[in-house]
């Protein structure tokens, strides 16, 4: 493989000096890292990373190639990637082609080379910030300037960057052969991850995927059993429309949030929200569900939360009481919401996976109990 | 959940002695538990007939039994402790199936203890292979095609629908031990007699062959609320075939998508729920099929395991200790990961690093037997390493191994330049093909001979990402040597360095160690180092800290790597370096490592910060709580050298870790390194033969007749002058590697011509043998104006026994006042010329009441914790004290060596693993472990070694006797004693004759050369309850090695030497006339 010189550089102006991976140009993005071993090509194609560049804390990437079968959406949306040593030589049976080719065909702007722990490391110090990765302008202080310009993730909607144009059924010829379709799920695009998606048909759904853009009433109009909010990029607070979507919604149809949907679900309760230092990206987040004090080891993908009410675990607001039902175990932030009084929960976590583990898979079948008791 | 408070008295059960398939791992396990419960505030009772372990010091446990872990004897020891709980999941298989026995004997049950972290049937769903079959059919998870044959009928009746090749598995036998796979029906029908003979229960699983299968393990832990976490991911880079012990292994999983590794991490949690193992770490080994992906269970474990302490140590998550908290009512989320401290120990570890194991082979020790790895564990140690890469850590790991090798150095056989290159394919192809421990070097000669990966992966199924990294290392080999080659045409110079800076620190970033980049350049190690030096190439240190730097890590754990930014940090307090002693093998194995951890205890304890240095997972000493700084690293000068120029410390200890920190001592102080106790001038006089000839000269000391031959013609005038039978041996070696006691010219020959390669840098040393001579050994510490005489050793095998593979007494049982006395004068005077400055081990020889000095050993010795757990005082924390400048006259150690009691030290030998391997001793060591058996007297201490070294002396039945011509009249007494007690005794002609005639009612018993029913045929229809078996010469070997081969694989107590037959008549003795008592360590030295 050619080798060809590309370069990182930070808000806070240090640089890492590696070789291009992928496209060779440059790019801009808020830098994250997310300490999942295994899954790089579920991480590439996760919308929630629109306005990102990712850096991957296990050293060794590339190894199983790209296939087919994993992607989480159409085109990665992410805006770098960053390794410590690319693998030209995929080694896997499902391997269709090698990371490079991939990023190169999806103009996805990489690095690799550089000492990602230390980057890691500085992130968690000092907090994610905005960096550039570059392999045609070698001048940090040009490249600094770049940054400069360059909006950061905080009141930026990025949703509209991601969610489907139109409305589409999901129809996946895949593992949900033979089960048959009791509930008719919308699900609000925010940048939703085919395998929640995948989830709920399993569960026995049948999918509507909608525009965020989407009114509560068009949306109660299709007749759905329930709703769900998915996963998505950015700040919360710069999506006002779908906070608003979704009050219209709390209370005339079952709710379930995921991530960014729960994070939204929040707003339209009367929550509120904050930006992580450096959020939590990987696949070994510890959670508690509170009720019943046991831990599954979850998926996470998150640079924004939930601020915890003051008054506790319980927060009154116009649609009734609110509980937080899980919290993680690391830092004991806000994992997990249920109202009270109408038939609406969310979590920040990814309980669809994918990847990560599968501990929270539960969660589409409490959904799917939901819609039945309230059917 | 809080912890139980029902209970507070708990059993734990070790491991017993170092075996192939259960090494130190175990100690660093149940030394964890100890603690961690101790910490909880239980009282501790710990059973384990190991002396050389950290767990069995007085301080670990509340009473420690150093007694057999038989059923029996720890049956007796809950008779008199009563533990409300035994925790069953920490010794090992041998901690494992005792629990299992004592449940199912109805002992638990009698006075009501209870097994905690695995129940009974838990243990038995997981152990029985029909039990976890149906299981695992319950739940959904595939397994190989297999059934269970109880006889040779079931075989052939199983066997058409399983095919070939078919895996045989006895059940319930450590290691694989007794497992073979079978290519055709010819092999099949051999192998099951030997796994249905092996199996305890007669039981044997037979198998559908995944041979070539990928092969993963996890790690799992389970808390009583059924939480349940994943601790870490393995991939083998040996594909099915091999056992996992014997393959290298890298964590985590490298070629696994995310999708495979959940559908693996679901079953290994649906798995760990139906067995049923309540709280703890379990091991679950599974099978991928690289074609399309079916992944088969193939065993679980439902204890911690030697893969369970290499993902404490690959991770930084300490299994055992928190299987310990877990199996007293802890729950996961209520213990904090120490590490991150503000993090809980529910979680599941993330790593930035690629962690390779290679396995560790002695298979050198034993020529005769085959060398091919299969399902059954032949490996006697491990070496771990740690890189950003697969290609650093691999390439750390290879120079860790300390078999001279410090890459991937070519192994073509001598004269095989002149081969075709059709003939050269051959040898490579089946050097590929069969696996063996030279593989992985082999894969590199064939990727330097131009075969493709795809042909390599055909022969080994080593996946192919793994091969193409190897490719990487060797193409940056093979540009190094290209551009020397291209600079010495250009410049004929010398003053031209080859190398670019950039390529060396892309070679270093390969894992290239500058040793062997020399080599490449044709320049010595120091000229690499030097341009390394000056051109800012250095190793940085990085931390192990189970999250990927997500969180801050508290405990120092590092590792080197070529990269950006160093987090060391040295501190700036008074600090010392202990250097470790790598993988365990046959003559270095876990006496070191305590020493080692006795060196940092004492440290601490003089308030120096402790830093150690190691690369042996299996360990104590690498567990990250042992010292204050923990370095995983390889022990080679290279990378010593940078730690200790990182650290800066006061010094470094080379002392306790056996030869391979003290093969540093001249090197490391050379570079400047200040080297604490004995000086490396000294070490080099006790080690160089002429030299410490000459000493002893000087002191008038009296040594075997002896000279130093640097050539054949040389030794065959000296073996001559000084009359044989002689000692051979080449000088710097530990183990008794290659030694030999030659009884001719011919053997002399035979040795100088096969064995050893005589040069003047390799010269041999020949010794006069005395025959017939006791063996003592003595351990003591010298400040270098004072002597503590720590222990006097009587080996019970006489001189020309390896003292390693030697039963001893401590005290002596059959020298006089005299001798002692003259033995402890004798230490002195050397400990004193050679001006030791810490521990000292000398061995004698006593004929005709001389005292001969056979060597001088300025170091810890095998025997320092065996011989400080006997008397009560930690030798190795003494010594550290004296090191640091400490006087023994200020020490204050009370030193009474009138002990009440007898201690004896018996070693366990890995002969069953080993077919085709003859078990009399010799002075090559051969032993991997020991136990110590310790009473009131010599038959009954005996007696409780022969036990634990798994040998149960019988109190009836028949004796069989075959003795070499000089043993026929010395045997007629103990024929006697044995005949007087009730036993029958059996004889070859020669033997029988000689008892015959001296009035011993003897049968005669054919030889095997003489017909049937011969001696094999009564020891297989098990008739015979003892066997005494002594021979003289190589025919006389070759003849009878048949019964003692018979003995081993019957499992029938069998003595090989005179003096071996002797004690144990005295034990059976002893036995006769009375139960044995168990006692714990803390009250024998109570006083």
């Amino acid at each position: 493989m050619d080798k060809k010189r590309a370069i990182l550089v930070l808000e806070d102006g240090t640089g890492f000096i590696g070789y291009s991976l992928g496209a060779a140009g440059e790019t801009i993005g808020e830098v994250v890292f997310n300490t999942s071993m295994m899954g790089y090509q579920e991480i590439l194609t996760d919308p929630s990373y629109k306005g990102q560049m990712v850096v991957m804390t296990y050293p060794l990437i590339g190894n199983y190639g790209i296939n087919e079968k994993d992607y989480e959406s159409c085109n990665p949306f992410l805006e770098g990637f960053i390794v410590k040593e690319y693998s030209p030589f995929p080694s896997n049976w499902r391997s269709q082609m090698s990371l490079d080719e991939f990023l190169k065909h999806k103009g996805i702007v990489g690095i690799q080379g550089i000492d990602t722990r230390e980057l890691t490391r500085r992130l968690r110090d000092y907090g994610a910030q905005q960096g550039i990765i570059s392999a045609v302008d070698f001048d940090v202080q040009s490249l600094a300037q770049k940054i400069k310009s360059s909006p950061g993730l905080v009141g930026r909607d990025l949703v509209k960057a991601v969610t489907c144009n139109s409305v589409y059924e999901w129809n996946d010829s895949g593992q949900d052969a033979g089960i048959s379709k009791r509930y008719r799920v919308v699900v609000y695009d925010c940048g939703v991850k085919y395998n929640i998606l995948r989830k709920l048909s399993i569960a026995g759904c049948s999918v509507t995927v909608v525009p965020a853009q989407t009114s509560f009433q068009d949306v109660l109009h299709m007749k759905p059993d329930g709703l769900v909010l998915s996963n998505g990029p950015g700040d919360p607070a710069a999506v006002p429309y779908m906070v608003e979507n979704i009050r219209g919604l709390l209370g005339k149809k079952p709710v379930f949030g995921i991530c960014l949907g729960h994070q939204l679900m929040a707003l339209a309760l009367g929550l509120k929200t904050y930006k992580l230092k450096f959020g939590h990206h990987g696949g070994n987040q510890p959670v508690m569900d509170l009720s019943t004090r046991k831990v599954e080891i979850t998926a996470q993908n998150h640079s924004f939360a939930v601020t915890a009410p003051q008054e506790g675990t319980i927060q009154k607001g116009s649609h009734g009481n609110v509980e937080i039902t899980h919290i993680n175990l690391n830092d004991k932030s806000v994992e997990g919401l249920k109202c009270q009084s109408i038939p609406a929960f969310s979590v920040q976590y990814h309980p669809e996976a994918s990847p990560g583990p599968h501990d929270a898979g539960y969660l589409f079948d409490r959904f799917v109990e939901m819609m039945k008791t309230q059917g | 959940m809080p912890k139980r408070t029902d209970i507070q008295k708990i059993l734990i059960i070790g491991s017993g002695p170092i075996v192939i398939g259960q090494a130190c791992e175990f100690d660093y396990s149940g030394t964890q538990a100890c603690k961690a419960l101790r910490e909880e505030g239980y009282t501790v009772v710990l059973v384990n007939s190991n002396p050389a372990t950290i767990m069995t010091d007085p301080e670990v446990a509340d009473k420690t039994y150093i007694e057999p872990i038989t059923t029996e004897m720890v049956a007796k020891v809950i008779a008199k402790e009563r533990p409300q709980a035994l925790l069953p999941t920490l010794g090992g298989q041998t901690g494992l199936n005792t629990a299992v026995n004592l449940a199912e004997k109805g002992i638990l049950n009698e006075f009501g203890v209870e097994l905690i972290g695995a129940k009974l049937e838990a243990i038995k769903k997981a152990e029985d292979r029909s039990l976890f079959k149906s299981a695992m059919k319950r739940i959904g998870v595939s397994v190989p095609e297999s059934g269970y044959v109880r006889s040779n009928e079931d075989a052939m009746a199983i066997i058409d629908t399983i095919g070939f090749p078919a895996i045989i598995r006895p059940s319930f036998t450590l290691a694989g031990t007794g497992g073979n796979a079978a290519y055709n029906i010819e092999e099949y029908k051999e192998y099951i007699k030997v796994a249905l003979e092996t199996s305890p229960v007669h039981e044997v699983l037979v198998e559908r062959s995944v041979l070539g299968w990928k092969e993963y393990e996890l790690e799992v832990m389970r808390d009583l609320k059924d939480n349940v976490v994943i601790i870490c991911s393995i991939e083998n880079f040996d594909p099915m075939g091999v056992h996992t012990g014997d393959s290298i292994t890298v964590a985590p999983a490298q070629t696994l998508t995310d999708v495979e590794y959940q559908v693996m991490r679901d079953a290994a949690i649906k798995i760990i729920r139906e067995i049923g193992v309540e709280t703890g770490g379990s091991n679950i080994q599974f099978s991928v099929n690289p074609e399309n992906g079916e992944m088969l269970a193939i065993e679980m474990n439902p204890r911690v395991s030697r893969s369970s302490a290499l993902a404490s140590k690959a991770t930084g998550f300490p299994i055992a200790k928190i299987a310990a908290k877990l199996a007293v009512g802890y729950t996961l989320d209520e213990i904090s990961n120490d590490i991150t401290r503000y993090t809980p120990a529910c979680f599941e570890p993330t790593i930035d690093y690629c962690v390779v194991k290679v396995p560790r082979f002695n298979f050198e020790k034993f020529p005769d037997t085959d060398q091919t790895l299969t399902i059954h564990m032949k490996s006697v140690g491990e070496v771990m390493a740690i890189g950003r890469t697969f290609k650093e850590a691999i390439g750390k790991a290879i120079r860790s191994l300390e078999s001279g090798r410090y890459g991937f150095e070519s192994l073509w056989p001598l004269g095989s330049d002149k081969w075709s290159t059709e003939q050269r394919y051959e040898f490579l192809r089946t050097k590929l093909m069969i696996p063996n421990s030279d593989r992985l070097w082999h894969i590199a000669d064939a990727i330097r001979f131009g075969m493709s990966l795809d042909e390599i992966f055909k022969w080994t199924h080593i996946d192919r990402w793994f091969l193409y990294n190897i490719k990487q290392v060797l193409d940056k080999e093979a540009e190094i040597r290209q551009k020397y080659t291209d600079g010495v045409h250009i410049s004929q110079s010398q003053d031209v360095f080859p190398l670019s800076k950039e390529m060396l620190a892309e070679a270093k970033q390969y894992g290239h160690s500058d040793k062997f980049l020399a080599g490449l350049c044709n320049v010595d190690e120091k000229a690499i180092r030097m341009y390394r030096q000056k051109e800012a190439i250095r190793p940085v240190f990085k931390h192990v800290d189970t999250c990927a730097a997500e969180f801050k890590a508290f405990t120092p754990y590092l590792y080197s790597t070529y990269e950006g930014c160093c987090e060391a940090e040295p501190t700036r307090k008074k600090k010392v370096i202990i250097l470790g002693s790598g993988p365990n093998r046959i003559g270095q194995g876990i006496e070191f490592d305590y020493c080692c951890v006795h060196g940092v205890f004492a440290l601490k304890e003089l308030g120096y910060e402790t830093i150690m240095i190691n690369c042996n997972p299996e360990t104590v000493s690498t567990d990250y709580d042992t010292a204050d700084r923990l370095y995983f690293e390889p022990l080679t000068l290279e990378d010593v050298l940078e730690i200790v120029d990182k650290e800066k410390p006061e010094g470094v200890i080379v002392q306790f870790g056996g030869q391979t920190p003290l093969k540093l001592a001249i090197p490391l102080e050379k570079e400047g390194v200040k080297i604490l106790g004995t000086s490396p001038e000294n070490i080099d006089i006790a080690e160089d033969r002429e030299r410490f000839a000459a000493l002893l000269n000087r002191l008038n000391l009296r040594q075997p007749e002896n000279g130093c031959a640097r050539s054949a013609g040389e030794a065959k005038v000296i073996a001559c002058k000084i009359g044989y039978p002689v000692l051979l041996r080449p000088s710097y070696v530990l183990g008794g590697r290659a030694m030999r006691i030659v009884y001719d010219e011919a053997g002399l020959e035979e040795y100088i011509t096969h064995a050893v390669h005589v040069s003047s840098e390799h010269p041999v040393l020949i010794d006069r043998f005395l025959e017939d001579a006791v063996e003592i050994d003595v351990d003591a510490i010298c400040d270098g104006k004072d002597v503590l005489i720590g222990g006097i050793m009587e080996h019970i095998e006489e001189a020309g026994i390896h003292s390693g593979d030697s039963a001893c007494s401590l005290p002596p049982y059959s020298i006089g006042h005299d001798i002692v006395a003259e033995l402890k004068k004798q230490t002195q005077i050397m400990a004193l010329a050679l001006n030791v400055v810490g521990l000292i081990n000398i061995q004698y020889a006593i004929k005709d009441k001389i005292v001969y000095v056979l060597e001088v050993n300025p170091r810890a010795s095998r025997t320092v914790p065996f011989v400080s757990k006997a008397i009560g005082i930690p030798l190795a924390k003494i010594a550290t004290k004296v090191i640091m400048g400490k006087k023994l006259s200020e020490l204050n150690v009370s030193m009474s060596m009138k002990l009440k009691h007898i201690a004896v030290k018996e070693a366990v030998f890995p002969f069953i693993k080993f077919k085709g391997v003859d078990t009399i001793l010799g002075p090559e060591m051969k032993s991997t472990g020991e136990v110590m058996g310790i009473d009131e007297d010599f038959g009954r201490a005996y007696a409780k070694s022969q036990m634990a070294a798994d040998c149960s002396l019988p109190l009836a039945g028949t004796v069989f006797m075959s003795v070499r011509d000089r043993d026929k009249k010395p045997i007629v007494p103990i024929a006697k004693k044995l005949s007087h007690m009730g036993f029958k005794l059996v004889a070859t002609n020669g033997t029988a004759q000689v008892l015959a005639e001296h009035n011993v009612p003897v049968t005669p018993v054919l030889k095997v050369i003489e017909g049937r029913p011969n001696i094999v045929d009564h020891i297989k229809s098990n008739e015979i309850q003892l066997v005494i078996n002594t021979t003289g010469g190589k025919a006389a070997q070759e003849a009878s090695y048949s019964i003692r081969r018979a003995a081993l694989v019957y499992h029938v107590p069998y003595f090989t030497t005179l003096a071996g037959a002797v004690a144990a008549t005295k034990a059976i003795e002893a036995l006769r006339n009375g139960n044995l008592d168990v006692k714990p360590i803390q009250e024998y030295y109570r006083t």
